[in-house]
């Protein structure tokens, strides 16, 4: 295997915490926004969602990174979305071997997590050519920021249209749950809700220090 | 035979359960080329066409994978399918269109990473649809993703002359107006049949 080490990143703190935070998949990318939206009705199902595609991220990650050198360019993305779909077929299986419940709740967005456009991101843009420790950092990394992502969805949607939190009541048996926040157009509120926080905290940030880089918006 | 008629699963698809407001498949389309009227109608359309071309394919697939015993290779042989599908439709379209070809940019490779696509195939096997009506669902399933897709495009257009405040341009305004839309959509409740 031919190693170029000029062009491949070194293994840093930020290869793991930029997926959390600066990059993150959701909050600022704007990719993977289906699941994100559809299984955040509750807390349990987000983590759970979270965690599988983390798993199928890290794992496809490892296997593209891995076979990097091998895969010729022109049939490069039918390989990733075949290696991307046997691990989805995996985890469907397992989620089903583990709870019967769960698989009910999640429904077709096991499968759906093929269409996932987070991991076949990951497997074009950083996969595909750094080597494999750094690729499993970052794509844990990146997992973990879906997952947080998911679960600042869920635990909102949860609370305010449920009252209760991980299936635990939080409020007096009086409070009325806003049933909205658990249909869809809930989760687009939310999250639409979560990006003006996010535009205002950056604008606020912008203005303290006029740093023309800093000022930039991110617009979709 | 399935005792559903062909006008509810068309009108279910379509409107009571539109994948994109209320089952959330496709979203990524949805937000990224739904800025103008033009390039909106005819994402539409392309996504229309794979939709039908994959859930003719997908049903053989389904029939041949049952016949064979190899039911776990379902998922992989619907994403190749899919995967396939837009690439004809990506030559089709820069042979004849390359204006279109521009305009639709990188989200027509991504048509592969739809979700609504595969979402579709799934769906049509878990409710055991025959042809005709896997045909009618995946027409009323593009069908609704077009009118999604418009309504957004001209929410849009018109937004761009509004001020709006500094602080929620961008995705969040977009996001808040699917919200809007979707919230429009649930009055069709009822309508046709539950979603399985």
């Amino acid at each position: 295997m031919a190693e170029l080490p000029t062009q491949q990143e070194p293994l840093t703190l930020d290869t793991f915490v930029r997926g959390l935070w600066e990059e993150n998949p959701v909050f600022v990318m704007l990719l993977g926004m289906c699941p994100v939206l559809a299984v955040t009705n509750s807390t349990m199902n987000a983590i759970a969602m979270g965690l599988a595609t983390t798993f199928v991220l890290v794992c496809s990650s490892l296997l593209v990174s891995l076979l990097r050198n091998w895969i010729p360019k022109q049939v490069r993305i039918a390989s990733y979305i075949v290696i991307i779909a046997t691990f989805v077929t995996i985890v469907d299986y397992g989620i089903q071997a583990i709870s019967l419940e769960l698989y009910a709740a999640l429904g077709a967005f096991i499968q759906l997590i093929v269409a996932n456009c987070v991991i076949l991101g990951r497997a074009e843009a950083y996969a595909s050519k750094e080597r494999l420790h750094t690729t499993f950092i970052n794509s844990l990394g990146m997992g973990a920021g879906f997952t947080l992502a998911l679960l600042s969805l869920g635990t909102v949607r949860e609370i305010l249209g449920s009252g209760t939190i991980l299936g635990v009541p939080l409020f007096p048996a009086d409070f009325q749950p806003w049933v909205v926040m658990i249909l869809p157009p809930g989760g687009f509120f939310v999250l639409g809700a979560w990006l003006l926080l996010f535009n205002w905290l950056r604008l606020r940030k912008a203005r303290k220090s006029p740093d023309p880089t800093g000022a930039a918006i991110h617009a979709s | 035979m399935h005792p559903e008629p062909l006008s509810v699963i068309f009108l279910n698809a379509a409107v009571v359960n539109n994948f994109v407001l209320a089952l959330f498949l496709g979203i990524c389309p949805f937000l990224g080329v739904s800025a103008k009227k033009e390039t909106a109608w005819n994402m539409g359309l392309a996504t229309l066409f794979v939709m039908l071309v994959s859930s003719a394919a997908a049903f053989g697939i389904n029939w041949l994978l049952t016949e064979l015993d190899l039911l776990f290779l379902r998922l992989i042989c619907y994403i190749a399918v899919i995967a396939s599908t837009v690439q004809l439709v990506e030559m089709f379209v820069k042979r004849f269109s390359p204006a279109l070809f521009r305009s639709l940019g990188i989200f027509l490779p991504l048509i592969t990473t739809n979700c609504a696509i595969l979402g579709l195939a799934l769906f049509q096997t878990s409710k055991e649809y025959d042809l005709l009506q896997s045909l009618v669902y995946a027409l009323g399933a593009g069908v609704g993703f077009t009118l999604a897709l418009m309504l957004m495009a001209g929410l849009r257009e018109k937004l761009a002359l509004a001020r709006v405040p500094t602080v929620s341009q961008g995705a969040a305004m977009s996001l808040m107006l699917a919200g809007l839309l979707s919230l429009a959509f649930m009055g069709f409740a009822g309508l046709g049949g539950s979603h399985g």
